[in-house]
């Protein structure tokens, strides 16, 4: 079935996320994070941050319920099973710390086929609760089959 | 963060690391992303897997590290990071991460890096931006 680019420019509701202490340590623990700042509070405050702060990769966290959501949508109509992650990109702003409320938005950018796959490609953008963004983020899902 | 000896050609710390067997049900309650492809063996075999495959984004989560630990763990330091998942990457096999300057700017470093598994190719044409 070829794609349908009726999606393209559709974007979705905000999301909210509360950045936890330990959420952070959970999240640095798993991909090998031992830097002090992402563990110990006394580390990251004599380094200069307000509370004990996310490692760059910690937005796929925050960020992912609002892209879910995008690649989930019906109107987008991805075939899950069919689907890989082909690329990403993240361009960091002010760092994440504990206690931060961060909103996250996501819309469809791109929807196009070559070479019997498709590419969806989705863009997000998180700002912390003072205005800030602290990340912008380029998903690019790739599915296989769609001709 | 002092981005010194990091000219043009210079090469980052590699990095290795294997990841334990267990390593893909951590990463998805850490990072909340539970498609069954990374943890239930008997579904990844259905759907013609050799087995659970790692995240992607716990292998980009790897390069990251890369680049921030070479300049002394500041998450700051990282501005930017592009990467293409390519081959999968696979549970209890040493995954080597290799990145290389090669640009300075005037407030940073280019790199480019990938991602190895013996011969597989699981992140390629990996661009990043180190800020001083």
């Amino acid at each position: 079935m070829p794609v349908s680019t009726e999606a393209v420019g559709k974007s979705f509701p905000a999301t909210q996320y509360e950045v936890g202490r330990e959420k952070i340590r959970e999240y640095a623990s798993a991909v090998g994070e031992t830097s002090p700042v992402h563990h110990d509070l006394e580390a990251a405050r004599a380094a200069g941050f307000r509370a004990l702060v996310a490692p760059p990769m910690f937005c796929v966290v925050y960020s992912a319920p609002a892209v879910g959501a995008a690649i989930l949508d019906p109107d987008v109509g991805i075939d899950f099973a069919a689907m890989v992650h082909g690329g990403q990109e993240f361009e960091w702003g002010e760092p994440v710390c504990a206690g931060d409320l961060i909103t996250s938005s996501a819309k469809v950018v791109e929807i196009s086929e070559r070479r019997g796959m498709g590419f969806y490609v989705f863009e997000s953008e998180s700002h912390n609760d003072r205005g800030e963004r602290v990340v912008r983020g380029t998903w690019t899902n790739i599915v296989r089959g769609v001709s | 963060m002092s981005l010194e000896g990091l000219d043009e050609g210079a090469e980052l710390p590699e990095l290795r690391v294997t990841p334990d067997k267990y390593l893909p049900n951590r990463y998805a309650g850490a990072s909340g992303d539970f498609n069954p492809i990374h943890i239930d063996p008997e579904f990844a075999r259905q759907v013609g897997l050799p087995g659970v495959i790692l995240h992607g984004l716990y292998s980009m989560a790897l390069v990251a590290r890369a680049h921030t630990h070479a300049v002394g763990g500041d998450p700051r330091s990282l501005a930017r990071l592009r990467v293409q998942f390519r081959g999968m990457g696979m549970p209890e096999q040493e995954i080597v991460i290799q990145t290389k300057v090669v640009e300075r700017t005037e407030h940073g470093a280019i790199t480019r890096s990938e991602a190895t598994q013996g011969e597989n190719r699981i992140i390629r044409n990996g661009e990043g931006e180190l800020r001083a």
